[in-house]
């Protein structure tokens, strides 16, 4: 097996004084979706802020393609190729739908933007019809559709999605979770997913973590993972 | 009638002055959520630059302006980044104040000690536009005033929506954090934010200054107020606002003093009532995006 | 009801201070005995124009005070009360030479009208926060010396009154030289308001306030009138401030309107005693004002010097000394506690306002009751209502 297009290993990292993560390991292989999996609090969003370097203090390693990306800014490990969509969307809420989607492809210099934005427009047609309405009147399906539209936008290397089922109605997540799943086998895209919902997220993924209190408790083959009675009984709740 | 139109257009004169001020607190809320009581002060400096260009260094004036908005704009990113930036996102509205107000009082003390000179009154700054009449009773500088206005309007308008800047300076605007993830240096935006407006900032001032028969350290002091109520008016976050504000509260002002005599020599209290009605009944103003909070 | 949180405050002013009573108390008691020895022996051996200096650092220290309990103790950012000293000066200037009353007998006058006028700013003040706060006071500054212009004429027309040294009569007219009684006078109120303030922030009330600043909603649960708490806070502050107008009178025998941005400059001059001096501590706002008034003296001949000097420090201090003199200070002498004494100050709560509340004497007692804003580090217990953790 070639290098992990993300490595951590032993990060430690949180709050102000709380400790949230402790000596975590991690691996994401070049075009594979893995999964975290586990309860609340468990550091599952913690850890997504702290490959974007949104944290104050990390301790550990964190690579991206090789190089370490522990020391840089946000926007700097941004530009280098990881997007994140965050838990609550983040999108620009008072921007139209197009404004949010050009801010996604703000860092890149090529010429190939406009040919992307019809892209998405065609993969999300409901975005394509509000495209001059403000990103936050919209519903929150919808605004979810945009945030992962907007992160697709920066031609990431490595897409990180906080909880995209939040606060969604069952069948939309179940599209948003197929619309992935196409994207990471017509793209080859790298995703990192942080959802509750364990079932829908392993059947996209080759590779699950198990968090608990900041640890790994277990991890392995998505398929092994979701058939280990152990594992399923404790952590998964299937 | 007459009289009416003459103060319309004296109000238009004086409002467009509270319109760029305003337009200058306008991009530095947006970008940095602080009232910057330091503004008109920043101004006074840029006035005293565009004064000493033109007059000491015998420059045509429209040169002199131009050179001095593009050291304000200069000055006013190197302030944000040195001054300012530190007590950025403290949310401690004392912080905030203590600032910009040891801002306000250290910049009129400079401007005095470094153009002033021993003795010296009041300065004259050259007029930006030929005196007299344009047509119909609109004097040339009112005209004038207008047109620099309305090109100052365009330009904002043409880079804010239209340039990958301007993109990047209402992200920031709306979402710092989002705004990280997509790439953006928010922390240059900020600085971008706080130049522009004291670009403007320089060209209201030495505007200001061509009004009356000359200007000292005093010139921007009451205009801030007035400005201020110009970006109560129309909501602190939106520049179309502050330039609708800024006439109306411009106007208004006119009005005022030419038809309520219980109110000469307190036409202040015309502003100071509409901060504090917009601030307790429409805190957003007449044009400013309610602020919804985030989950 | 208010308890918790009401105890949680009182926790955060005590351990704040852990170089105060815990240690040793005698040298705090030996700092109040000089320091009121020398208070007593200076005005007698210093010549009128020192005694005027020092007589101004008193009344300025009373309006920083008046400042610091809305700002620094209750979290109100007002830069208007420069309009409040401004009503106690006129009303003091205007009975004494109009009226003919003694100026000891127009101080409480001054006092009441200045409330009355923080109660008017102080409603709005319930809806308006934080920079827009700042912004509607800062109006009230810019707009007092207009209206007051338009009610009050002085001689020539213009807005300034002048008192005579005749017309300022005082009730004790042969005791002292008129320099030594301003000073005496002045001296007598800001001790009589030092420690009422230090007295009223160790009481309910007094934490009431703090937790108002520091948890606004957490302290509305548990009982706490937070608007009565905001607009009784605002009136006893723009008391202090009219106490300082009218003292003003008395010592500069001038009350003036006729520079529009005169009590604009004067509210920031007291923001500059506040924030120097160390906002939310009570010997703070005094060591602002000394060190403003040596400041304009100092550079007194070069016109614009002071106040560029002025404005520099007051940003300076944010970055250097967040939490002015008094809190720099108490970080030296923490630290070297540290150093030499190894264990912990312990409980430091229950004896925090011990044997410190006589005292007062001269004004330069080390501080009582102390809590800096802005510095959640060292000895304060994590958990108190100045110091919640940041929500993630």
């Amino acid at each position: 097996m070639s290098a992990p297009l993300l490595r951590l290993h032993d990060v430690t990292a949180g709050y102000g004084p709380v400790t949230v993560l402790h000596g975590l390991d991690l691996e994401v292989a070049e075009g594979e979706v893995a999964v975290i999996l586990g309860a609340n609090g468990a550091g599952k969003t913690t850890t997504l802020r702290a490959i974007l370097g949104m944290l104050d203090k990390v301790k550990g390693d964190i690579s991206f393609d090789g190089s370490s990306i522990n020391k840089k800014a946000t926007q700097a490990i941004a530009r280098s190729g990881i997007a994140l969509v965050p838990q609550g969307r983040g999108t620009f809420g008072d921007l139209s739908v197009d404004d949010n989607l050009r801010l996604g492809a703000i860092a890149r210099k090529d010429k190939g933007i406009g040919a992307d934005l019809d892209r998405w427009y065609d993969m999300f047609p409901r975005l394509k019809e509000r495209r001059d309405q403000a990103a936050g009147s919209m519903s929150g399906g919808e605004q979810q559709m945009l945030a992962i539209a907007r992160a697709l936008m920066s031609r990431p290397r490595l897409l990180l999605l906080d909880e995209p089922s939040l606060g969604l109605a069952p069948l939309i997540t179940k599209d948003l979770f197929e619309r992935l799943g196409e994207i990471n086998r017509t793209e080859g895209l790298t995703m990192l997913v942080v959802e509750q919902n364990a079932s829908l997220a392993l059947a996209i993924a080759q590779r699950g973590y198990v968090l608990e209190t900041g640890n790994i408790v277990a991890s392995g083959e998505a398929s092994a993972l979701a058939a280990d009675e152990d594992v399923r009984k404790a952590y998964l709740g299937f | 009638m007459e009289l009416f139109i003459d103060q319309v257009l004296n109000g238009i004169n004086v409002g467009v002055i509270y319109a760029s001020v305003a337009l200058a607190l306008v991009l530095i809320y947006r970008t940095t959520g602080l009232l910057n009581f330091a503004q008109g002060e920043l101004a006074l400096f840029s006035t005293f630059i565009t004064y000493w260009i033109a007059v000491e260094q015998d420059v045509p004036i429209w040169a002199a302006l131009l050179l001095s908005f593009a050291v304000s704009f200069i000055g006013g990113a190197l302030i944000e980044r040195i001054l300012i930036r530190p007590v950025e996102g403290a949310h401690s509205p004392l912080n905030v104040v203590i600032v910009t107000l040891g801002l306000f009082l250290a910049v009129n003390a400079l401007a005095q000690l470094i153009f002033i000179k021993p003795g010296q009154e009041a300065l004259r700054m050259p007029g930006f536009f030929p005196s007299g009449d344009l047509a119909l009773g609109i004097r040339n500088s009112t005209a004038g005033f207008a047109a620099v206005l309305v090109a100052e309007c365009v330009l904002l308008y043409l880079l804010l929506q239209k340039t990958k800047l301007g993109l990047s300076l209402r992200g920031v605007a709306s979402n710092p954090e989002s705004s990280r993830l997509v790439g953006i240096n928010t922390g240059t935006m900020l600085m971008v934010g706080w130049a522009l407006a004291a670009g403007i900032g320089a060209i209201a001032g030495s505007l200001a200054a061509t009004r009356g028969s000359g200007f000292d350290t005093s010139l921007m002091q009451q205009i801030l107020v007035y400005s201020f109520a110009a970006a109560a008016l129309g909501g602190f976050d939106s520049p179309l606002g502050a330039v609708v504000g800024g006439l109306v509260v411009g106007i208004a002002d006119s009005l005022t003093i030419q038809y309520v005599d219980a109110l000469d020599g307190i036409e202040l209290v015309v502003p100071f009532v509409l901060i504090l009605v917009v601030l307790l009944v429409r805190p957003n103003g007449l044009f400013g995006r309610t602020i919804v909070e985030r989950v | 009801m208010a308890q918790p949180v009401a105890a949680g405050a009182e926790t955060a002013i005590g351990t704040a201070d852990p170089g105060g009573s815990t240690g040793i108390p005698w040298l705090r008691v030996v700092a109040g005995v000089i320091a009121t020895v020398v208070a007593l022996w200076l005005p007698f051996n210093y010549n009128p124009d020192t005694n005027t200096l020092f007589a101004q650092v008193f009344y300025l220290a009373i309006a920083a005070m008046g400042l610091n309990l809305l700002t620094g103790f209750n979290g109100q950012v007002s830069i208007g009360h420069g309009a409040f000293f401004g009503v106690g000066a006129f009303t003091s200037a205007i009975l004494v030479v109009d009226h003919g009353w003694m100026i000891e007998a127009t101080i409480p006058i001054a006092a009441i009208l200045a409330a009355a006028l923080g109660v008017v700013i102080g409603f709005p003040a319930l809806r308006v926060k934080g920079l827009y706060l700042a912004l509607i006071t800062l109006g009230l500054a810019v707009l007092f010396p207009r209206v007051t212009a338009k009610f009050v004429e002085g001689p020539g027309g213009v807005p300034l009154l002048q008192p005579s040294r005749s017309e300022v009569a005082s009730y004790f007219p042969d005791v002292l030289d008129d320099d030594q009684y301003r000073y005496f006078l002045c001296l007598a109120i800001m001790v009589l308001l030092f420690v009422a303030a230090s007295n009223l922030m160790r009481s309910r009330a007094g934490r009431s306030m703090i937790a108002v600043r520091d948890q606004e909603v957490a302290a509305s649960t548990v009982g706490v009138n937070v608007a009565g708490v905001k607009v009784a806070s605002f009136a006893l502050s723009a008391a202090y401030a009219g106490v300082a107008g009218s003292l003003s009178v008395l010592v500069d025998r001038v009350a003036d309107a006729s520079n529009p941005l005169i009590y604009f400059q004067r509210s920031i001059e007291f923001l500059i005693a506040v924030v120097i001096g160390g906002a939310a501590t009570i010997t703070g706002p005094l060591l602002g004002a000394a060190f403003l008034v040596f400041i304009r003296k100092r550079f007194e001949d070069t016109e614009a010097l002071a106040p560029a000097l002025l404005g520099g420090s007051l940003m300076v201090v944010i970055y250097v000394l967040p939490d002015g003199l008094v809190g720099g200070y108490r970080r030296i002498v923490a630290r070297l506690r540290r150093r030499t004494v190894a264990t912990p100050p312990g409980a430091g709560g229950s004896s925090g306002g011990g044997p410190g509340g006589g005292s007062g004497g001269g004004g330069t007692t080390p501080p009582i009751l102390e809590r800096s804003p802005g510095d959640p580090g060292g000895e304060t217990p994590a958990g108190s209502p100045g110091d919640a953790p940041q929500r993630t």
